[in-house]
């Protein structure tokens, strides 16, 4: 079982008739000697730390480490029924925002696929189960998320350092649309569809930090990546098909990457990074902040 | 090879991989030298991580690590209180360690007049390099069980300890070799070992003629 791109994986499935998970814990099982309950059990812990973590902090504000968010969560939390855009996609944009903002405040979080991008999986994720998808459909949808990462990961990168933000929230929300795609039945190649859809959405996205901190603007791009996450796993399950495949898409978002300059890959040198307000911020800090021994 | 575990996880105290596990995860492989907290320790802080170790959190991912916290437990936000308690004084200085990766740190630890020393870096994804331990230079992932050993420097060192080692069917995965000077008759080296060593084993390898002082470092956990 050679895999070396997502398709490899859906053609398995679509030739043997096998579902999408049992020919990812197939290949998983080959290519790491992990077996496929290992791997389900450990992913339903990483699903329970979300949980857990949701649950105890929704309604909370957070200390974060150099205060330019921690707010933000709580107000997005009470504006939820007046969403225009609707409760689901609301609730989903709040948990990620929620998650994130507990990631910059040293919270305990799950690095899917990384830190900064914390809070998309668990957005789209609880609120799939709030609205009635069982926990255990939901741990395999994890997995086929899983599968979409790591051919990033082996293709690309999911690095905001290497690759700039598209590695992180876009890979995180390529993950999420397909797992969200797969939670609600939809097909291998629908899954993948869902993952290319939103990867090309965020192509380019550079990695821009005020400070070098994970809190601006990473914090509210969990909220971009599990929108449209929701987004384009309806537009892949109405029938839309990305023109595209993902595995081609995988490759230009790292040559996209390799092509940004390194003050556009998490080293506060660019972007937003560098406007005058971001400025006055991080001299406010490194007044704050000075190391002794220097 | 990557695993799907290690893109949908793992479950860690944020913000960064990088900044916040990866410094942790190095501070831990210096608990696992003492095998308990230390009374002292200075953190010498290197490039990006001397630039921002406040606002990722570097410094108490530092500290929690050293007082051998868990690398998610919710505790190590507060680790400089955690530290309080255990007696452990700590400070932070900056330092330049020349040409090695912006995000290095050196730990010098002290408890019962025992001095370690470690360097290591946070490569990305929560990934370290050890690249010293006692001044011995070394490419140690933490990942699997190390052997810190200080030998006489002649004919059939390494062989004799290596030969406890696979009789009692334990896989070498890597050996660091250095020797301190010629003149001194001492060199040391450093093993990463496919599995964990009995007590037996490691009382066997101490008690070789050519074996001068030998730390089993468990492998990191997390």
């Amino acid at each position: 079982m050679n895999v070396k791109s997502f398709n490899d994986l859906v053609e398995i499935s679509e030739k043997t008739g096998e579902d999408l998970h049992k020919v990812i814990l197939d290949w998983e099982m080959l290519d790491t000697g992990y077996s496929g309950e290992r791997l389900i059990e450990n992913a339903s812990k990483l699903f329970k730390v979300m949980e857990e973590e949701y649950a105890s902090k929704k309604d909370k504000t957070f200390n974060t480490l150099v205060n330019l968010t921690g707010t933000n969560g709580k107000k997005m939390y009470e504006y939820i029924q007046n969403a225009f855009v609707g409760e689901k996609v609301f609730k989903a944009a709040t948990i990620a925002v929620t998650m994130a903002e507990n990631n910059a405040s040293m919270g305990r979080i799950v690095a899917c696929p990384t830190a900064g991008a914390s809070g998309v999986m668990p957005g789209v994720l609880l609120v799939l189960e709030e609205y009635g998808i069982s926990r255990e459909r939901l741990v395999l949808s994890l997995i086929v998320a899983g599968a979409i990462g790591k051919i990033i990961a082996l293709r690309a990168s999911l690095s905001g350092a290497e690759a700039g933000c598209q590695a992180e929230i876009g890979s995180a929300t390529a993950m999420a649309a397909g797992a969200a795609v797969y939670a609600g039945g939809g097909s291998a190649r629908q899954v993948s569809n869902a993952a290319a859809l939103s990867l090309k959405s965020l192509m380019g996205l550079v990695c821009d930090p005020v400070g070098g901190f994970v809190e601006v603007p990473c914090v509210k791009r969990n909220a971009t990546g599990a929108t449209l996450a929701l987004l384009f796993c309806d537009i892949a399950k109405s029938g839309v098909e990305s023109v595209i495949p993902l595995d081609e898409v995988i490759d230009a978002m790292m040559s996209v990457g390799r092509s940004l300059p390194e003050s556009l890959r998490e080293t506060g040198r660019g972007g937003i990074a560098v406007t005058p307000t971001a400025r006055r911020i991080v001299k406010g800090l490194s007044d704050k902040f000075k190391i002794s021994g220097d | 090879m990557i695993s799907i575990l290690d893109v949908i996880g793992p479950s860690m105290i944020g913000p960064s991989s990088s900044h916040t596990l990866g410094a942790m995860r190095i501070s831990k492989f210096a608990y696992n030298l003492f095998n308990s907290i230390p009374e002292s320790a200075t953190f010498y802080l290197h490039g990006s991580f001397r630039d921002t170790y406040i606002g990722h959190g570097t410094g108490l991912a530092l500290i929690a690590g050293l007082c051998g916290m868990d690398t998610d437990d919710p505790a190590v936000a507060k680790a400089d209180e955690v530290s309080k308690r255990s007696g452990l004084k700590y400070e932070f200085r900056s330092i330049d360690l020349g040409d090695v990766h912006p995000n290095t740190v050196k730990i010098v630890a002290t408890k019962n007049n025992l001095t370690h020393e470690v360097i290591g870096s946070s490569v990305g994804a929560g990934r370290i390099k050890i690249i010293s331990i006692d001044s011995i230079q070394c490419q140690v992932t933490g990942e699997l069980p190390t052997l810190v050993i200080e030998n006489e420097d002649v004919p059939g060192a390494l062989e004799s300890i290596v030969r406890v080692i696979s009789l009692n069917g334990v896989n070498i995965a890597q050996v660091n070799l250095s020797r301190m000077s010629k003149g001194s008759k001492i060199a040391s080296m450093i093993l990463e070992l496919d599995d964990r060593l009995d007590n037996s084993i490691i009382e066997a390898l101490k008690m070789l003629k050519v074996v001068k002082s030998m730390i089993y470092v468990e492998a990191l956990n997390c």
